[in-house]
C-alpha cells in the first residue's frame, strides 16, 4: 500500500521543514517566533525518525519521537517563562534590542 | 490515493510552515503553526503511526499551542506586535540555507541509488501499532521513560520559579 | 503478548538514585518546613552529593550495561560522576554566600543544581543516543532556568534567553544528527552504530556523513567551542556567577563526556571524517578564544568565558588525538579545569559586590593589600588556567600536547603552546591589578565558611593534581581504556 510513495519524500518534506525552521531561527526578530521556528526544526525531526522508522522496520525511531514531543512540551514551558521574565522587566520581545552586554 | 494525500499534507505543511516564518503578527504566526502540526500529524498517519499522530494532536496542537496563545495575549501590547524585521543574518540563513538544500539533494541522491530491498511493509503494525509502541516504551525503553519524569520535574520547577509573580518566603 | 520488563538494578544507578531524590526532598522541605534557611538547604543539598560521591565510589570496577542497552556502568562514567558531584559541590559552596546577597536565595536554586548534575550523569553513562539526549536536554533546561535565576536583573534575563534560544537550535541539530544516524544504522544504540557506521558504503554513508557533521555542531554549541561560540560571554556575564562557574566547569564536562564516548567509541572507523573537523574547531577555538580574551578589560567574567574557550580548544585537541592516551588527558584536564576555574569565579563571588555592576579589572586594584589570601589565591588559579609549574593546568597541558605530538598532531600542539604562552599575558593582567596598583575602596566583609571552604578545596585540588597527577592520571587511563576496551 505504501509503496506508493517513497520513502525519501517523507525525508525530503522533513528536510524542507528543517531547513524553514532554521532559516526562520536566523532571520526574525521576535522571540516567540523563533521559539516556534525551533518547533518546527523538532517537528521535521519527528518527521524524519518515523520515515526512517517505517523504512528500518523498528520502532525505535517512533518512541524517540514520542521523547522529543515530551522534550518541546518542557522546553516550550521553560522557553515561554524566560519570555515572560524578560518581557517584565523589558517590554520588548525583539532580540535585536537585547543588547544589555557587549565589549 | 495514498500519493495524492501525501502531496496534499506535504504542500500544506511547507506552505503553513513558510507563512509561520513570514507573517508580521504573532497571533497569525502561532495559527499558522497549529496548521502546520495538524498536517505533520496527518503525514504521521500516512506512515502508519497512528499513536504517534494522536500524541502530535493532543501535545503539540493541544497543549504546546494553548501555552504560546496564551503568552502571546500576555505580552500583546502593539509595540510587540510590529518588530521591524531587520535581516542583520541574511547573509547566514541564505548560507545555512544553502548548506542544508544541497543536504537535502545529497539525501535525495543517496535514496534513488538505495537498495531495492527496503523493507516494504515493516512488521511494526503486526499487532497494533498503539499496542507494540505501549510494550517497546515499557521494555527496552523503561530507563529513558522513567528518565523523563526528572526531566519534567525540572522543568516544571524552572517554569514557576521564573514566572511566578513574587516569592514569598 | 510476551512482556518482559528488563532487570532492574537500581544500585547501578545509586548515584543517580541519590542526588535525584535529594533534589525532592530540597524542594518538600523548603515547601513544609517554615523558616528553613538557605543555608541548611544548601548543606542538605553537599550531603546528598556526597552520598551520591560515596555510592559512586562504592561501584567503581563494576562493569554492565543496564536497562536493555540503555545505560552503562563503567569506570569512564564513574570518573566523570566523581567531576560533576566535585563541580556541584563547589557551585552550591561558593553560592551560599551569593543567593543571600542578590536576594535569591531559594531552595529551587539548589534542586535545579541537583538535577543538572544527575542531567550530566545520564550523559555521561548513556551507551544509547535516546538516554544521551534526555540526560542532555535535563542538563540544559536546568541551566536555562539558572542562567535567568536572577529574576530582576535585566542582565540576568537576557543572559537566560540568549542560552535558551542557541540552545534549543542547537539541540535541533543535535536531533537531526541522532535521526539520520539512525536512518542509516537502524538503531541508536552506540554499538550497534559501531558496528554498522563503520562498514556501510554508498548510501548508508551518506547519512552517517550527515548525522556525524550536525551532531559535531550540536556538541560545538553545548561546548561552546569557534565557532559555535557567540553565547558564551553574554551567558556566562549574565548569568549568577556560581552559575557561570558550574556551567563553564561540570556542565562542559557533561557535553565532554558524551562527545569523547559518541566520537571515540562510537565512531572511530570515521575518524579520517571527523578529524579534520575536529582540528579546525581546536585551532579556531584556541586562537580565536585567546585574541578575545586579550582585548578584554571590561568584565573579569567575560574575560573567564574567553579563556574558557581557549581551554575547549585544549580538550578538543586531546579528543582528537584519541586512543587511551588523548581520551585519558581530556578527563584530567577536565578534573582539573573543575578546580582552577571553580576557584577563580569563588574568589569573583568574593570580591564582586552587590548587584556586580563592577567587575572590570580596575575593581581588582590592589586587593593584595587589603585580602592578601583571597589575590593569592587568584593568582594561584590564574597561573594553573595559564599552565605555569607546579599547578594542575601545567600537567594538564603538558598531558594534552603530548598526547598530541604522539598522535601526530605536531602543528596543532604548537599551536597550542603558542596560545599558552600568549595566554599568560591577559592572566599576568589581572594579577598586576592585584599587586601593583594602588588599592581601591572594597566594602570590608568577611567570606562565609562554605566560600573559605570551596576556596581551600579548590586550592588544595590546583596544587595536589600538579604536585602528584600520577594516580589521578592513572586513573584517568583505566576510565578510559575501560571504554575503548584496550
Amino acid at each position: 500500500m505504501s509503496a506508493e510513495v517513497p520513502l525519501s519524500y517523507y525525508l525530503i518534506l522533513g528536510a524542507l521543514l528543517f531547513i524553514i525552521g532554521a532559516v526562520g531561527v536566523l532571520t526574525r526578530r521576535h522571540a516567540l517566533v523563533i521559539l516556534m521556528s525551533i518547533e518546527l526544526m523538532l517537528n521535521a525531526v519527528n518527521i524524519t525518525l518515523v520515515a526512517f522508522s517505517r523504512m528500518q522496520g523498528n520502532l525505535t525511531g517512533q518512541v524517540f519521537s514520542l521523547f522529543i514531543i515530551a522534550v518541546a512540551a518542557a522546553e516550550a514551558a521553560v522557553g515561554l517563562a524566560i519570555v515572560i521574565v524578560l518581557f517584565n522587566s523589558r517590554e520588548t520581545l525583539n532580540i535585536d534590542e537585547i543588547n544589555l552586554m557587549k565589549w | 490515493m495514498e500519493q495524492f494525500f501525501f502531496f496534499l499534507f506535504a504542500a500544506g505543511a511547507v506552505i503553513s510552515a513558510l507563512l509561520v516564518i513570514s507573517r508580521r503578527n504573532v497571533m497569525h504566526c502561532a495559527l499558522f503553526l497549529v496548521l502546520t502540526f495538524f498536517f505533520v500529524a496527518a503525514i504521521f498517519v500516512l506512515l502508519k503511526a497512528e499513536f504517534l499522530a494522536a500524541v502530535q494532536v493532543l501535545v503539540y496542537a493541544g497543549a504546546i499551542m494553548v501555552l504560546f496563545t496564551f503568552v502571546i495575549f500576555l505580552v500583546h501590547i502593539p509595540r510587540t506586535e510590529k518588530i521591524r524585521q531587520t535581516f542583520r543574518q541574511k547573509n547566514l540563513a541564505l548560507a545555512l540555507g544553502l548548506l542544508l538544500g544541497l543536504e537535502v539533494a545529497y539525501i535525495l541522491y543517496g535514496t534513488m541509488a538505495a537498495p531495492a530491498s527496503l523493507p516494504a511493509a515493516a512488521p511494526v503494525g503486526a499487532v497494533g501499532n498503539t499496542e507494540s509502541f505501549g510494550v517497546a516504551l515499557f521494555t527496552r525503553f523503561l530507563f529513558p521513560f522513567e528518565v523523563v519524569s526528572v526531566l519534567l520535574l525540572a522543568a516544571m520547577i524552572g517554569a514557576i520559579v521564573l514566572a511566578k509573580k513574587e516569592i514569598d518566603r | 503478548m510476551n512482556f518482559v520488563l528488563p532487570e532492574i538494578d537500581l544500585g547501578a544507578i545509586a548515584p543517580q538514585l541519590w542526588l535525584t531524590a535529594t533534589a525532592i526532598l530540597v524542594l518538600m522541605v523548603q515547601a513544609f518546613v517554615p523558616l528553613v534557611t538557605s543555608r541548611s538547604l544548601a548543606l542538605l543539598s553537599i550531603i546528598g552529593s556526597l552520598l551520591s560521591l560515596v555510592a559512586t565510589l562504592g561501584l567503581w570496577g563494576q562493569e554492565a550495561v543496564l536497562f536493555s542497552g540503555m545505560i552503562a556502568l563503567d569506570t569512564f562514567s564513574l570518573f566523570f560522576n566523581v567531576v560533576f558531584l566535585l563541580g556541584a559541590i563547589l557551585t552550591v559552596l561558593i553560592s551560599v554566600e551569593y543567593l543571600e546577597r542578590e536576594q535569591i536565595a531559594h531552595g529551587e536554586y539548589f534542586a535545579l543544581v541537583l538535577f543538572a548534575t544527575v542531567g550530566m550523569m545520564i550523559m555521561a553513562a548513556g551507551v544509547d543516543l535516546i538516554a544521551i539526549f534526555i540526560g542532555l536536554e535535563i542538563l540544559s533546561l536546568s541551566l536555562y532556568v539558572l542562567a535567568g535565576f536572577m529574576r530582576q536583573v535585566l542582565r540576568s534575563n537576557e543572559s537566560a534567553m540568549k542560552y535558551f534560544l542557541l540552545g534549543a537550535f542547537a539541540t535541533g541539530f543535535f536531533l537531526y544528527g541522532i535521526a539520520l544516524l539512525y536512518g542509516a544504522t537502524g538503531s541508536t544504540n552506540l554499538d550497534r552504530i559501531f558496528l554498522i557506521a563503520g562498514e556501510r558504503g554508498g548510501w548508508g554513508n551518506v547519512l552517517v556523513m550527515g548525522g556525524m557533521g550536525l551532531l559535531l555542531v550540536g556538541f560545538g554549541f553545548k561546548v561552546a567551542s569557534v565557532p559555535f561560540h557567540m553565547w558564551t560571554p553574554d551567558v556566562y556575564e549574565g548569568a549568577p556567577t556560581p552559575i557561570s562557574a558550574f556551567m563553564s566547569t561540570a556542565a562542559k564536562a557533561g557535553a565532554f563526556a558524551a562527545f569523547v564516548r559518541v566520537f571515540l567509541y562510537s565512531l572511530p572507523g570515521l575518524a579520517a571524517s571527523w578529524a579534520p573537523l575536529l582540528a579546525g574547531m581546536a585551532v579556531l577555538s584556541m586562537v580565536v578564544g585567546t585574541l578575545l580574551a586579550l582585548v578584554q578589560r571590561r568584565n573579569i567574567k567575560r574575560l573567564l568565558a574567553y579563556s574558557s574557550i581557549v581551554h575547549v580548544g585544549y580538550l578538543l585537541l586531546g579528543l582528537l588525538s584519541g586512543g587511551t592516551e588523548g581520551g585519558a588527558s581530556v578527563l584530567f584536564y577536565l578534573l582539573a579545569y573543575t578546580f582552577m576555574q571553580v576557584g577563580a569565579f569563588a574568589v569573583v563571588v568574593y570580591l564582586g559586590g552587590q548587584g556586580e555592576d563592577d567587575l572590570s579589572l580596575a575593581r581588582f586594584s590592589g586587593v593584595a593589600v587589603r585580602h592578601p589570601v583571597a589575590a593569592l589565591a587568584f593568582s594561584l588559579f590564574l597561573l594553573s588556567l595559564a599552565g605555569i609549574p607546579p599547578t594542575a593546568g601545567f600537567v594538564g597541558k603538558f598531558y594534552i600536547f603530548s598526547a598530541a605530538i604522539q598522535a601526530g598532531h605536531i602543528g596543532l600542539a604548537v599551536v597550542g603552546v603558542l596560545t599558552s604562552v600568549v595566554s599568560l599575558y591577559y592572566y599576568l593582567g589581572v594579577i598586576v591589578f592585584m599587586y601593583m596598583r594602588d588599592p581601591v575602596d572594597l566594602p570590608e566583609r568577611r567570606p562565609s565558611a562554605a566560600l573559605v571552604t570551596a576556596l581551600a578545596l579548590a586550592v588544595a585540588g590546583t596544587v595536589e593534581m600538579g604536585l602528584f597527577p600520577g594516580s589521578l592520571l592513572d586513573l584517568a587511563q583505566q576510565s578510559v581504556a575501560s571504554l575503548l576496551g584496550s
